[in-house]
């Protein structure tokens, strides 16, 4: 069933004497339980997008449906039903812990005990209940972090709205929250996030949307669009190095199996094949290979990237757009190593 | 969500922080004491001048103190705002289901409260100097200041809410508030002024408000300088509220 359902959504806005477009009649459905993505470079309409459904923003034009009510006509029906973090968070630094979210709680209607056992659940819940009396300026990124998303989640909205959740945090507390989102999704939270970290899309997302100039490029699960988009490739390297005739050899046997798509060589030393199903296609290049008496030095089996998936929709590179503030790559691989 | 308990919540919120750290509310006072002090028995040496009765300097000096307590006090209050959106804070509010005027009512009702302990101080410290008031007159004067600041303090934030950068705020206030100041009588009656300095300061809604507050002082409540000065700070208040809530929902557009 859809949760939430856009329309030919537009907004602009005036900025230095101009009209600029964010999102430019941009459509989307989202079903309950997914953890959906809005990935894509810097002012690319995410947060604009995300502001809106967060009943922030009103939008030029557009229909936008959340759990089957319109947003326009009952923003404060919707905002009972969703949580929302910032990107800057909004804890009151003057506060402790479990003033902050005992505030929040009386600001959703919860009154008395119920609202000091709802803040509680909440603590245990983000394994922040050590934490509850520590004023809310000491803490550590990560755990504001997680402060920010127990205030999203004290009413128990079944929907979840986060804006570049894990922006600035290290390693560590990133995969902290991921853990956090993850459980919150198989308790049956739908989650909307945004972020221009390819490796957050790809690791928490089961859809993604990626966005660009204020529309959708492309929409899909992560596993989907890469497969789409650009197939997978086996990096071959034999021995001895440099020798021509083992390289046309081996390129001339390999490109009559089935399963490759096309070989290219890749510069003096390697053969770059294109292959449907990477995992299955590596032990038989390795067997086929054996079987003529070649012998191989390397073989990496390289997937696509989201970058990959942005470079090809968009026509350039997400990472290199983002290189001043992206996290680690996303370009996954396994590899055999031979002798 | 009602208005009354989402005022009420963040009203609690904004006096647990004022309340934490009192010293910050002293220190409103430091500037206001220094002027009572270091400035006011320069006036003695006036009393018998025309604008200043024998015996009364005190008493017309500290209504225009109060007045400049209510610029410099609740006129600033927009930088904690400022603070508040750039952290996210306000942010956060606007998602929650309280009504959004709340969020304004609730500073400015911390802000009044505070500004009232401020003036109520200052009048008792002036007593012992010299001020002579009755309780009537006193609350009348104190209604007609905490008028004014309401509407300062409105102001402070629908500029808080446009600007968004303290050091925006403070040029802009700084620029303001000096010739509002000065052309409001505050230090001195302006009736001592020269004639082109009286006609300018005519423009000014907190000349109006100063000689309200010096004849409610003095015990002359049917002078035309108290209505006067009611109308202008009352008309102020709720312009200023009505920018201030529009500026909040501009901000939030």
């Amino acid at each position: 069933m859809s949760l939430i359902s856009v329309s030919d959504l537009w907004k602009s806005y005036r900025w230095q004497g101009r009209n600029v477009e964010a999102l430019r009649g941009l459509s989307l459905s989202i079903s309950e339980g997914e953890c959906f993505g809005l990935l894509g470079p810097n002012g690319a309409g995410k947060t604009t997008l995300l502001r809106i459904l967060a009943t922030m923003l009103p939008p030029d034009r557009g229909e936008i449906r959340i759990a089957g009510v319109e947003l326009r006509r009952q923003p404060e029906h919707i905002r009972r039903t969703l949580g929302y973090v910032g990107q800057q968070g909004g804890t009151d630094i003057q506060a402790t812990v479990f003033q902050d979210l005992l505030l929040q709680a009386h600001l959703y209607g919860l009154r008395g005990q119920a609202a000091r056992r709802r803040v509680s659940e909440v603590l245990e819940q983000l394994e922040l209940s050590s934490l509850a009396s520590r004023p809310v300026s000491s803490l550590s990124g990560g755990q504001r972090r997680r402060l920010d998303l127990a205030l999203g989640l004290v009413h128990r909205p079944p929907l979840l709205l986060l804006d570049e959740p894990s922006l600035g945090l290290d390693p560590v507390s990133r995969r902290q929250l991921w853990e956090c989102l993850r459980d919150l999704r198989a308790q049956g939270t739908t989650i909307v996030l945004t972020t221009h970290y390819l490796e957050e899309a790809d690791q928490l997302c089961t859809r993604l949307a990626i966005i660009d100039k204020g529309s959708i490029i492309a929409d899909g699960s992560p596993a989907r669009l890469k497969q789409e988009s650009a197939g997978e490739t086996l990096i071959l390297t034999l021995a001895p190095s440099g020798s021509a005739n083992v390289r046309q050899q081996a390129g001339e046997l390999l490109g009559t199996c089935s399963f490759v798509r096309a070989v290219h060589e890749e510069d003096s030393e390697q053969l770059r094949l294109s292959v449907e199903h990477g995992e299955s296609a590596l032990p038989a290049v390795l067997h086929l290979l054996e079987e003529a008496g070649l012998t191989v030095s390397s073989l990496v089996l390289e997937r696509p990237s989201l970058d990959d998936v942005f470079f090809r929709y968009a026509g350039r590179s997400l990472k290199k757009a983002q290189a001043e503030t992206a996290g680690p790559g996303a370009r996954s691989a396994f590899a055999w190593k031979g002798r | 969500m009602s208005l009354f308990s989402s005022v009420w919540y963040l009203w609690l919120r904004q006096a647990r922080q004022t309340w934490r750290q009192p010293i910050w509310v002293i220190f409103g006072l430091f500037q206001p004491l220094c002027y009572l002090l270091l400035f006011a028995p320069l006036l003695q040496s006036l009393s018998g001048v025309p604008a200043i009765p024998a015996g009364e300097a005190i008493t017309i000096y500290v209504p225009g103190l109060l007045v400049m307590m209510a610029l410099f006090g609740a006129g600033y209050v927009g930088f904690g705002l400022v603070v508040e959106l750039q952290g996210g804070f306000v942010e956060r509010l606007l998602v929650t289901p309280i009504p959004r005027a709340a969020l304004l009512l609730s500073r400015l009702l911390l802000d009044i409260m505070t500004l009232l302990i401020q003036v109520l101080l200052i009048c008792l410290i002036a007593l012992p100097l010299g001020l002579r008031v009755s309780p009537g007159s006193l609350f009348l004067a104190l209604l007609l200041v905490i008028l004014l600041g309401l509407g300062l303090a409105a102001c402070s934030y629908a500029l808080a809410f446009l600007l968004r950068s303290a050091e925006a705020l403070s040029s802009l206030l700084n620029m303001v508030s000096v010739p509002l100041l000065l052309l409001s009588g505050v230090l001195l009656p302006l009736t001592l002024a020269p004639p082109p300095l009286r006609a300018v300061a005519h423009f000014n809604p907190f000349a109006y408000v100063v000689d309200g507050a010096r004849a409610l002082f003095l015990g002359r409540l049917g002078e035309a300088a108290v209505w006067q000065g009611y109308l202008s700070a009352g008309v102020c208040a709720l312009l200023a509220l009505f920018w201030g809530l529009r500026s909040l929902k501009r901000a939030v557009a």
